[in-house]
């Protein structure tokens, strides 16, 4: 029931927001096998996510956000339901399809940074540009984040907020056409967090990359254009900011 | 530098100790390889093309006496393109500094020509000089062992008669590449001289001016051997012929052809065996990098990274850590290979060993040496290719533990909580706990082979000369003599105990097979030269028929009982009837024995004599050696004690450093083996142990866990891995059955104990390495890390 309202709201496109969907997703169902016990992710999610929006995700855990994003990056294909990306289908898209696709459209950004520990910052970032077309260069992604100082260190000589940070440059700077992030800010205290929410947020705005990020913490909500709040396996309510806030302006 | 060839390198450098160790076998495998390939090359390089220049036979026969005008028909004989005739007569030489005969060859030459076949080459001085009638070529072993060179005189006992020779030169020829004194069996080089004399200084002095008693030829190509031979022998017949053998039965040649392919043999062998278990270490390092690495690999994938370059990645590990093996194997080769040269050098005369080092083996090592890399990798590159990203961002689920099978027998009460935790981590990867055991058993495998062939010449010559050669001298005639000599012989100075002994030259027909063979006649009970098995109980001669080798009666399908028939091949050449009635089973030739009085009786002559066994007393020596040098009769007198010290002496420096070679490539094996396991275990359960020093448990409580595991794993590989030695040594014994000689399967308490304490050290080293590393585990760091 719930699911249906949503998607009905969900369909209409956000007043400040930029206009074509980015993606459309339909009847997203998701299921793992486990044994004997079958454990149902997703139930049928309909989500859109239009051009360079900030969508928040928010839901306890267990209730499918990290399934759904990564279903949405490529990373991982439904069990039922079709996700079109820009007019193409990744759902039936193979695993060639679906590694170009995350190659030259997608950034990533995780709750554990997963950095190669033994490449430097400007390396990592490094990784990435080096098999895109028209990358930016290393240095200048990690401008982006206030880290242009911190080039050479390796993760391990990094704060958590930085290896994060390291992490969205590398994220962003292929140029992503969506930057999906799952709780960014889950291993950050407050401060931290904001810094990372901060260099999420101007990337959003600057570049205009689609942002999906995923958080159980719903104050961090406040910044988005809209929040999609999932139970279950289900979206269960599907809500637009009014007036959003940076993140400096957060408090949790 | 691309970012993932960076983290390549830096994951490698991370990891040194474990690539090293693995680089190392790869290492040893790869050296082998060159060395054995390398050296099988050289020698047969330099064989061909010796054999080629100085024009190696064919075919040999030796025969009584032709007269010179058979010669022509010798080469018109079908599928012949060249012969060569010679006069080869063995002489006693009388050194003065030697009391006893040493027994030299004296073999024609057409001067100023030089031999149609088996021509020598000059190493030193001149050819011989036409009418000089006491001049001669020397072979350089023996003019090597006594110092002897151009100009140098020697005094020989031709025909009864002392000589003095003088060198001329120092030669080489292809048909004493190898070569022992006749009617020994071991290499001698003081004590057996080859000379090449003037044709007719030498026919003259043995009532041979016209004739010959020496045939080699050379085939034409695509002509057959067999059909020469047969051709020749019937040819030969009326002159007594002493039938013709193919180069492959040539003693020299057939020496080197048995090294040759025990060179290859092994060289292809034991490579494999170390990239084997090399794979298997990459094998195991790659899986537990690639879980390691779980999420890196999940991020690199979520960055858009196809597959193929991740798989690519970590194929790349293998192939680096192959390659700087092949760097250590292919210096480590070149230097061993040399080494084998050199070793090589003293045992064949060649005119030049060169070692070769064809570029063919190195690209074939480096070859084979990434295919087994790449081979170890596949399966960890496919986990890491296969691993969904999704999946890869959630933290690897607990491993799955259960009881061990010990505990679930009930004997739970009896383990302490370490023991319990080592059991159920072998039980929990029960293939890997087998293959390190089997990798660890294969160094002390590799260590029991080694050591086996020192064994098994140990109990060869143990056997010949203190069980089956008891005489201290033999004697051998030139010709069969009336029983007069042999009481001549008993009234020699210091014989105390005189054993005669009739050898007949025959070939023995069963059926439509044939072999030359020489019958032994001896007393039934002899105390001397004694017949003795492979159990070493002496065996009693039955007063008929004939005692033949197991060997020889397999070769000829010959059970006892049968009927066999003699075509003799000397005297009237008579032929003969006998039965097999027994078979023996010796380490050395292929024999045919009868009671003397039985053989006698078969050739119907009295108590003739083709030499005798002497037990002498060594303060007589002296003067007893003196009067056998004199004798004209006596052409061989062979000195057991003599013969043994000098191969001993050879023998000692060229097994130690092979005991050295295998002492080094076991403990790499087993370094590696241990090394890897403790590695890939600390890295595994660097988090428990960590947890449980947090929880008050002492180094050495959590060391104990570790090592203990390494311990178990060594204690079951070492009785797997004797048993697996024993059974290549049966296997080794198998292939070197030749005909003339086998190995006895003995493996002595020595080796075992060798091979065990090798690997325990080795084992004890990599614990030591591995203990190092648990005491500085970082405790914070290790827990912090998130995996
Ligand atoms: N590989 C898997 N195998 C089995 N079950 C899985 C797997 N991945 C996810 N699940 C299950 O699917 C459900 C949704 O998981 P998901 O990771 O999407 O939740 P989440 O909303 O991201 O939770 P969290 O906030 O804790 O990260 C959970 O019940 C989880 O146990
Ligand atoms: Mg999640």
């Amino acid at each position: 029931m719930k699911a249906e309202t949503s998607s009905d709201r969900g369909a209409t496109p956000p007043a400040g927001g930029g206009q074509a969907a980015v993606f459309v997703a339909r009847g997203i169902t998701k299921l793992y096998h486990m044994g004997e016990v079958t454990v149902e992710a997703l139930r049928g999610v309909d989500l859109e996510l239009y051009e360079s929006e900030l969508v928040v995700l928010l839901g306890p855990s267990g209730s499918g956000k990290s399934t759904l994003l990564n279903i949405l990056g490529g990373l991982d294909v439904p069990t039922a339901g079709s996700v079109v990306y820009r007019g193409e289908e990744l759902t039936a898209a193979g695993d060639r399809v679906l590694t170009r696709y995350r190659r030259l459209h997608v950034g990533f950004v995780f709750q554990f940074y997963n950095l190669i520990p033994s490449l430097t910052a400007r390396e990592n970032v490094a990784l990435t540009t080096e098999i895109v077309p028209h990358p930016m260069p290393p240095e200048e992604a990690l401008d982006m984040v206030e880290l242009g100082d911190r080039l050479d260190h390796f993760p391990a000589q990094l704060s958590g907020g930085e290896q994060q940070r390291v992490a969205i440059a590398r994220a962003i700077a292929k140029r992503p056409d969506v930057l999906l992030c799952d709780e960014p800010t889950g291993a950050l205290d407050i401060k931290t967090g904001i810094v990372v929410l901060e260099a999420l947020a101007r990337i959003n705005r600057e570049l205009g990359t689609t942002t999906a990020v995923i958080t159980h913490n719903a104050a961090i909500a406040r910044m988005a254009d809209r929040v999609v709040r999932l139970a279950d396996g289900r979206i269960v309510r599907l809500e637009r900011n009014a007036d959003k806030l940076a993140p400096h302006q957060l408090s949790w | 530098m691309r970012a993932l060839d960076r983290k390549l390198l830096r994951d490698l450098w991370q990891i040194k100790g474990q690539g090293l160790a693995i680089a190392l076998v790869i290492g040893a495998g790869l050296a082998m390889f060159i060395a054995y390939l390398s050296n099988f090359d050289s020698l047969r390089r330099t064989q061909e093309a010796y054999y080629e220049h100085q024009r190696f036979g064919d075919v040999f026969a030796r025969l009584k006496r032709a007269p010179r005008s058979l010669e022509p028909r010798l080469a018109l004989l079908p599928g012949v393109a060249q012969a060569d005739a010679r006069v080869v007569v063995d002489v006693t030489l009388d050194l003065p500094q030697y009391d006893e005969p040493i027994t030299g060859r004296l073999i024609s030459m057409p001067v100023p020509r030089r031999p149609v076949l088996n021509d020598v080459y000059l190493r030193q001085g001149r050819f011989l000089d036409p009418g000089r009638s006491d001049e001669i070529l020397l072979s350089e072993g023996f003019a090597e062992a006594h110092g002897l060179g151009p100009g140098d005189r020697l005094a020989a006992v031709i025909n009864g008669r002392r000589r003095n020779l003088e060198i001329a030169g120092i030669a080489l020829s292809p048909e004493y590449v190898y070569s022992v004194p006749p009617g020994e069996l071991i290499p001698d080089d003081a004590r057996f001289a080859i000379m090449w004399m003037e044709r007719r200084a030498l026919a003259a002095a043995y009532d041979m001016e016209g004739g010959f008693n020496d045939v080699s030829l050379r085939l034409s190509p695509g002509a057959s051997a067999d059909e020469a031979i047969a051709r020749l022998d019937r040819l030969l017949e009326p002159y007594g012929g002493l039938g013709a053998y193919p180069r492959a039965l040539q003693f020299s040649h057939w020496t080197l052809d048995m090294e040759l392919t025990g060179l290859q043999t092994v060289g292809l062998i034991l490579p494999v065996i170390f990239l084997a278990v090399a794979a298997f270490l990459l094998n195991v390092v790659l899986t537990r990098i690639v879980t390691v690495q779980r999420e890196q690999i999940a991020a690199l994938k979520a960055l858009g990274y196809a597959d193929r370059e991740i798989g690519w990645h970590y194929v790349q590990w293998a192939l680096l850590i192959a390659l700087a093996g092949s760097a250590v194997g292919l210096a480590g080769g070149v230097w061993i290979g040399r080494g084998m040269s050199a070793i090589y050098n003293d045992f064949y005369r060649f005119p030049v060993l060169e070692y070769h080092l064809a570029p063919e083996l190195v690209l074939g090592a480096l070859v084979i040496s990434q295919l087994g890399a790449v081979l170890g990798a596949q399966s960890a590159v496919r986990r890491a290719v296969s691993l969904p990203p999704a999946e890869a961002m959630r933290p690897e689920p607990p491993a799955r533990y259960r009881p061990s099978v010990v505990e679930r027998l009930g004997l739970k009460r009896w383990l302490t909580q370490p023991a319990r935790m080592v059991l159920r981590n072998v039980e929990r990867q029960p293939g890997r706990a087998l293959a390190s055991v089997v990798g660890i058993a294969f160094a002390a495998a590799m260590m029991v082979v080694g050591l086996f062939f020192v064994d098994a010449i140990d109990e060869l010559l143990d056997v010949q000369f203190n069980v089956v050669q008891r005489q201290d001298v033999t004697v051998t005639f030139a010709e069969p003599r009336s029983a007069r000599a042999f009481d001549e012989l008993a009234r020699l100075p210091g014989v105390l105990q005189l054993e005669p002994l009739r050898a007949v030259p025959a070939r023995l027909r069963f059926g439509h097979r044939s072999r030359q063979v020489t019958v032994t006649g001896l007393r039934s009970r002899p105390q001397l030269n004694r017949v003795v098995d492979a159990s070493l109980k002496p065996r009693r001669l039955p007063a008929e028929g004939l005692v033949i080798s197991a060997k020889l009666a397999r070769l000829l399908a010959i059970e006892v009982g049968d009927v066999v028939s003699l075509e003799v091949l000397e005297g009237a050449r008579p032929v003969r009837r006998a039965v097999v009635s027994e078979l023996v089973d010796e380490y050395m030739g292929l024999s045919v024995y009868m009671e003397i009085g039985a053989l006698r009786r078969l050739m119907r002559e009295g108590g003739t004599l083709s030499g005798a066994y002497l037990e002498i007393d060594e303060a007589a020596g002296g003067e007893l050696y003196r009067r056998l040098k004199a004798a004209p009769a006596v052409v061989g007198v062979g000195i057991a004690s003599a013969t043994l010290q000098s191969f001993r002496d050879t023998l000692a420096q060229n097994i130690l450093l092979m005991v050295f070679f295998n002492l080094l490539f076991a403990g790499t094996i087993a370094c590696g083996v241990v090394y890897n396991a403790a590695r890939v275990a600390l890295s595994e359960r660097s988090r428990e142990l960590a947890s449980l020093r947090v929880m008050g448990f002492t180094r050495g409580e959590i060391s104990a866990i570790l090592l203990g595991e390494l311990a178990a794993l060594t204690l079951l590989a070492i009785p797997l891995g004797l048993v697996m030695g024993y059974g290549l040594a049966a296997l080794t014994t198998m292939a070197y059955d030749t005909e003339l000689y086998r190995f006895p399967l003995v493996v002595s308490p020595r080796t075992y104990a060798a091979a065990a304490l090798t690997v325990i050290g080795a084992s004890v080293a990599s614990g030591m390495i591995v203990r190092r590393k648990l005491d500085h585990l970082d405790l914070v760091a290790v827990l912090k890390t998130h995996e």
